[in-house]
């Protein structure tokens, strides 16, 4: 063996001891979710006294619990992630496509103003935005709080800074002689943008919805603020967060929780990494 | 009946003629509409109320009085509670930022350069150091917390006499929350530095190594120098998302455990985001944590246009 081979011996084991090393979480996850009581999950973490039977039964009671009302949670989070994303993708590719294609001084200064809004915290605005809500339902009768519209507005407003600005420097790139030849063959601007422009973002487009998507679907300070825990309406990272504060002393089951709330995330990722990992470093900019 | 088709005619071309003339401008506030106002009504209106409210002696409803600088007075002063208790969780933040800054690049870094040597498998460990990253910061939070509070407390018996309880002691508790943050994010950092150190032309790498450059040579005087573009942009994701943590802090600590300062209890590492909160739902006061909320906006607002000029000024040189 070759000094070179050796170093690079050294170099995988190390690398597979460390890769070990940092999923052990998943692994004390798992071990300690499929244990019967509390007692056990306790008295000593690192046994292997769990069983496969036992972490199904154990899933299946916190999926099935009232207390945690899980299923609930979990079609909430569906609906509001779905439906933002729908959402923001046709408003953000529209909006961006005429502050491309309009060169006023109105349309620089609307895209600025998304631009420069991107470094604006959420926790900035979280708490006026609240009673802002409150005083437009009480006016209206729209119901923006506790509702999964009012979470599907807002994810809208506080997506469309990054969506437009992405989708702003991909259409720089779209050559404008095709919407004049669709124009010209008798496509008005609604039909120009559905039938040529937006079929020609789409790897764009699963780009800002991926990195929205996950964003969304993790969020936890705008649902809290909107929805509220404990609600019929709540989020996944709201039920975790209700069920944890209420029966604390049931280790299997509060921990088979947490794993199954990682489930669609984890799932998702093994489908996707290739688009996730390249779309969240180009998204770096946020 | 003549006359009436007429003026119907009449009106259908007014009406086409108007169409004509404004298209452009009813095709650009058509399209632009719905983003805009969605981002006007969460964002925009918010924002400007916000900079109001905080300096008024506001409640969350009715008319506020304007009160000036008073909010403001109060969150910088020295010797009243809520002045230490706020100085005390921006100068958390602020240590809980620059101890990121370090673990994490290192970390981070150290992960890139194992896994851009062609190792076998080397895909899969990237894939796996980046999953984390997908998981909230609250499911993140209560696995960890298990951890601390059961595993760790276990294992630390090996090595001494009473259990190990790292969320209990102040410092060890924040070291806890960058441990977790550190678990979900160096992955992420690590793709950048990834990115940019693939990004290294080989011809030069080769050239070094025929000119008999050691392996510390070529990332000291090679690899550093051409992946600095990516240090400073981990440099100020992780100082801006340190200032805006709140999941891991919220699952793991929860603001505790107590501590004395200048006679006052405090609680312990409530970082500036989770203190904002709370000062608006547990405190209930809406102006002051308003107050608070600018003041974190300004703090941010510097340290981006900080990185903005930077990079300008590294462009230049370039």
């Amino acid at each position: 063996m070759s000094r070179k081979q050796k170093i690079n011996l050294i170099y995988e084991i190390l690398v597979a001891v460390l890769f070990l090393l940092f999923f052990s979480p998943f692994v004390l996850l798992i071990l300690n979710a499929s244990k019967s009581t509390s007692f056990e999950v306790l008295n000593d973490p690192l046994a292997l006294t769990g069983t496969f039977a036992q972490l199904m039964a154990n899933i299946q009671e916190v999926w099935t619990s009232p207390n945690t009302m899980y299923q609930q949670a979990f079609v909430n989070s569906a609906i509001i992630t779905i439906g933002s994303l729908i959402a923001i993708v046709i408003t953000s590719s529209m909006a961006a496509w005429v502050l491309v294609r309009t060169k006023t001084k109105v349309s620089n200064f609307i895209f600025l103003l998304f631009v420069v809004a991107m470094i604006i915290p959420f926790q900035v605005v979280m708490i006026p935005l609240v009673t802002w809500f409150r005083e437009l339902r009480d006016f209206t009768g729209i119901p923006f709080l506790r509702s999964h519209f009012g979470m599907i507005f807002s994810y809208v407003g506080f997506g469309a800074p990054l969506s437009i600005f992405m989708y702003h420097g991909f259409m720089k790139s779209i050559p404008y002689e095709l919407e004049e030849a669709a124009e010209i063959d008798g496509c008005n601007k609604v039909q120009t943008f559905m039938y040529i422009v937006f079929p020609i973002l789409k790897p764009i487009t699963i780009t800002i919805m991926l990195l929205n998507g996950i964003w969304i679907w993790n969020d936890f300070l705008l649902p809290l603020l909107i929805i509220g825990k404990g609600t019929v309406n709540q989020t996944v990272p709201l039920a975790i967060v209700n069920y944890v504060g209420a029966f604390v002393a049931e280790y299997q089951f509060l921990l088979s929780a947490v794993l199954i709330a990682m489930v669609p995330v984890v799932i998702l990722f093994l489908f996707a990494q290739k688009y996730i990992i390249k779309g969240m470093v180009a998204g770096s900019v946020k | 009946m003549k006359q009436k088709s007429s003026k119907n005619l009449l009106f259908k071309s007014t009406f086409s003629q108007f169409i004509d003339k404004h298209q452009k401008s009813l095709v650009f506030w058509g399209f632009l509409a719905p983003a805009l106002f969605a981002f006007t009504m969460t964002i925009i209106i918010p924002f400007l109320l916000g900079f109001y409210y905080s300096f008024t002696n506001w409640r969350g409803f009715g008319t506020p009085d304007f009160i000036g600088f008073a909010n403001y007075a109060r969150l910088f002063n020295g010797t009243g509670a809520e002045g230490i208790r706020f100085l005390y969780s921006l100068a958390i933040t602020f240590i809980f930022a620059i101890f990121n800054i370090i673990l994490l690049n290192v970390i981070a870094f150290s992960l890139a350069l194992l896994v851009t040597r062609g190792l076998k498998f080397q895909n899969f460990y990237r894939v796996g150091f980046f999953l984390p990253n997908l998981i909230g910061g609250i499911v993140l939070g209560y696995l960890w917390k298990f951890i601390f509070n059961s595993v760790v407390t276990d294992v630390s018996l090996f090595f001494m006499p009473e259990p190990f309880l790292m969320l209990a002691d102040r410092d060890s508790a924040i070291l806890a929350i960058s441990l977790t943050w550190g678990w979900q994010y160096a992955g992420y950092l690590m793709m950048i530095y990834v990115t940019a150190i693939q990004n290294i032309p080989q011809d030069v790498v080769e050239a070094s190594s025929i000119d008999g450059a050691s392996a510390l040579q070529r990332i000291r005087h090679i690899m550093l120098p051409m992946v600095a573009p990516a240090f400073t942009v981990t440099l100020f994701l992780t100082l801006i998302n340190s200032f805006k943590q709140f999941d891991v802090n919220f699952a793991l600590t929860a603001g505790g455990p107590a501590t004395q300062v200048n006679g006052i209890s405090i609680w312990g590492t409530k970082l500036i985001s989770m203190y904002i909160l709370d000062t608006y739902q547990v405190s209930l006061n809406p102006a002051l944590a308003q107050a608070q909320a600018v003041v974190f906006f300004v703090i941010l607002t510097l340290i981006s246009v900080a990185q903005v000029t930077y990079n300008k000024r590294k462009e230049v040189e370039a």
